[in-house]
């Protein structure tokens, strides 16, 4: 347990939120984002230290750190790529950005680059559904993808650093319908076989 | 109902704010008497607008005066309700105008704690609220006698980690006491017994957004707009291979295929519209015959059989099957639920199961049957409506689109007996009452 430390201004914003609330442990999400902000993963250490801050069990820290699927029980790549994968993405083509992430990484959906440098998750709806398809970066989402704007963010990424504060959206302008159709070469002839009636 | 936007990339700020009349509704309210404040709220006949529709002025009413336990107000801005977007719009554009309505809402049932769930996610929207906050602060709208009255407001700003079942509001309570987001079985309500057992009053972003224009203008002027049984104007979210989507404000009673044809631009070029999802997620489709005519509110879309529910308006279409819609909607469920109920736990993941076998063209016309005989068994049987919200889709899809999840069984569909097997279950769909 004594491994585990936080830096001093760390534990004064933790404190101050703690005193915030009606009840310590009521600050459980804030501070375990505290600690995933400062360590990047929340390790069975780090949940012992947070059990004793707000006077819970580490395993009820565990608990919780398992039923939110932003928080990491596992160190992750420099940059997490979070697609979402939910209806309206899917409907402006999502896949098609997936697929492309895994082309040019090489790693499928939950799985982390050798050199630690991308973690690729496919998530659930994202408000952005208007601005569909679209992937969160660590802390900054990206709209209106193609898979072209993918090749253009990863290059980008490589030679960028993760800063938590960078937060507003990048928001691609529309792609048209050419640029749409080309994301959706999925076949749809059973659908369009169904129509005709040809089903017994 | 939103201000301030007449000065694009400034809404978000105090000054261009209160330029443009913000926070006179709460010094108006705090003029007034709680009951005189609910009051006003119940004659505007506005209407929860995080999903399930519940007028919002009795729900106000609900919280018990006489406690002497504190009394909480809690903001949902949790919004994750598949193809919902405008609370997010609502919290980056127009900060204020939520916090203004947080602040009528909690003079009116004398609450001097406050707290707005943010879902994880939302760093963006978070880092706009977090300054307008603050701005609040300063200038003595928050804190200590709030507005030069003896009236004391504290709010606290909390976030999630990615749950969409935090979003129902007695799992968020469970989530904002620390622990894992499990809906609370009800009653109690949280009305009487919530955040921390005492009195909570949970409202979504957008209803109370709309709090501050009913207040400073009053309910008449409010129920001038909409229909008879829905009034006001509501927001819609609207996304799929469409010419303009986005957040829209409309009149309650606006026409589906109007607002589809003309504000949105019809759909994309080479897309036949095949159905439209009008109110996020778990409401049920309508086909384009059912859209024709329908009226966009409480009762128009009822009456087609689906629902307002969180103005979710997805278009979808045909390059898409029913059954990858059907799909997609199936994984999020059995990814989503708690787990709590059997019913849910085991249903959302069999439904998925079942869709993906008639997919990759395994499935038979009795895989059909179970899954309608699965969402029967799950709608309205769990300590949740997540269970309903997916036993909806899973029915309506089945029973608009036989042909498609038909075309892929591995054998002939007796096309007969799906109906009857659709007939057997679909009494659980919502109907006009
Ligand atoms: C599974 C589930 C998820 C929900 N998610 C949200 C949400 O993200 N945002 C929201 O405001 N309401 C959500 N609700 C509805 C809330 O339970 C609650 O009805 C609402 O916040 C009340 O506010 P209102 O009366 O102003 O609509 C959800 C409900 C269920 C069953
Ligand atoms: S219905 Fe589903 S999500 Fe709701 S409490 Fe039960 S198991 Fe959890
Ligand atoms: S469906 Fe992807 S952001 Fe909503």
């Amino acid at each position: 347990m004594a491994a585990f430390t936080m830096p001093d201004e760390a534990v004064r914003w933790i404190e101050a939120t703690i005193a915030r609330y009606p009840d310590r442990q009521a600050a459980m999400l804030p501070v375990l984002w505290a600690v995933q902000r400062e360590k990047g993963w929340i390790s069975p250490d780090a949940m012992v230290w947070v059990g004793d801050r707000l006077g819970c069990s580490a395993s009820a820290v565990q608990a919780v750190v398992r039923f939110y699927t932003m928080f990491d029980e596992a160190p992750v790549g420099r940059w997490k790529l979070q697609v979402c994968r939910t209806l309206s993405c899917e409907l402006m083509g999502a896949r098609a950005i997936v697929d492309r992430i895994r082309e040019q990484l090489g790693i499928e959906p939950g799985e982390t680059t050798p050199d630690g440098e991308f973690t690729l998750q496919e998530v659930e709806c994202l408000a952005s559904c208007g601005t569909a398809p679209m992937l969160q970066c660590n802390f900054k989402f990206y709209e209106n993808l193609t898979p072209e704007r993918i090749d253009a963010l990863l290059e980008e990424l490589r030679a960028r650093t993760p800063d938590p504060d960078d937060v507003e959206p990048v928001i691609y302008e529309r792609p048209d319908a050419e640029a749409y159709h080309a994301m959706f070469p999925r076949a749809i002839e059973p659908a369009a076989g169904a129509r005709e009636g040809e089903v017994a | 109902m939103q201000r301030g936007l007449d000065r694009p990339g400034e809404s978000h700020v105090l000054e261009a704010y209160e330029a443009a009349g913000g926070y006179r509704a709460i010094r108006k309210a705090l003029g007034m008497s709680p009951e005189a404040i609910i009051e006003e709220v119940k004659k505007s006949g506005l209407r929860g607008r995080g999903g399930a529709g519940f007028p919002t002025g009795t729900k106000w009413s609900f919280i018990p005066r006489d406690s002497d336990k504190p009394r909480y107000l809690l903001c949902n801005s949790d919004e994750s309700e598949p193809g919902t977007f405008k609370d997010r719009w609502l919290l980056e554009n127009d900060p204020h105008l939520v916090l203004e309505g947080m602040m009528v809402a909690a003079v009116a049932i004398g609450s001097h704690l406050m707290f707005n769930y943010f879902r994880g996610e939302f760093t963006y929207p978070l880092a706009r609220w977090r300054a307008a906050v603050e701005e609040a602060y300063r200038k003595g709208y928050l804190g200590k006698g709030i507005f030069g009255s003896d009236y004391d407001l504290e709010l606290v700003t909390h976030y999630g980690a990615g749950a969409y079942i935090a979003g129902e509001e007695t799992g968020m309570l469970e989530s904002l006491e620390g622990k894992k987001a499990f809906p609370r079985n009800k009653p109690p309500f949280p009305a009487v017994e919530g955040l921390f057992r005492s009195p909570t009053l949970i409202n979504n972003t957008e209803t109370l957004a709309t709090v501050p224009w009913i207040v400073e203008n009053g309910a008449d002027s409010y129920v001038q707009y909409g229909t008879e049984k829905s009034r006001g104007t509501k927001l819609w979210s609207c996304s799929g291979p469409i010419g303009r989507p986005g957040v829209y404000e409309l009149e309650m009673g606006y026409d589906l295929m109007e607002f589809l044809e003309g504000d949105l631009g019809g759909m994309m070029e080479g897309v036949e519209l095949k159905g439209i999802i009008p109110g996020g997620s778990s409401v049920p489709v309508l086909t384009p015959e059912e859209c024709r005519g329908a009226k966009l509110d409480y009762e128009g879309l009822r009456e087609r059989g689906s629902l307002v529910g969180s103005g979710g308006f997805i278009v979808i279409g045909d390059n898409m099957s029913a059954v990858d819609c059907l799909l997609n909607l199936a994984h999020f469920y059995a990814h989503e639920s708690c787990g709590q109920c059997t019913p849910c736990r085991e249903g959302c993941g069999w439904i998925e199961q079942l869709v993906q076998k008639i997919l990759d063209g395994r499935g038979t016309q009795a895989d059909l049957e179970t899954i309608l005989r699965v969402s029967d068994l799950m709608a309205g049987k769990t300590i949740c409506a997540l269970a309903d919200a997916m036993a909806w889709p899973a029915v309506a899809f089945i029973k608009k689109y036989p042909q498609e999840f038909a075309a892929l069984c591995a054998e002939p569909v007796d096309m007969n007996e799906l109906t009857a097997a659709v007939g057997r279950h679909d009494h659980i769909l919502p109907r006009a009452s």
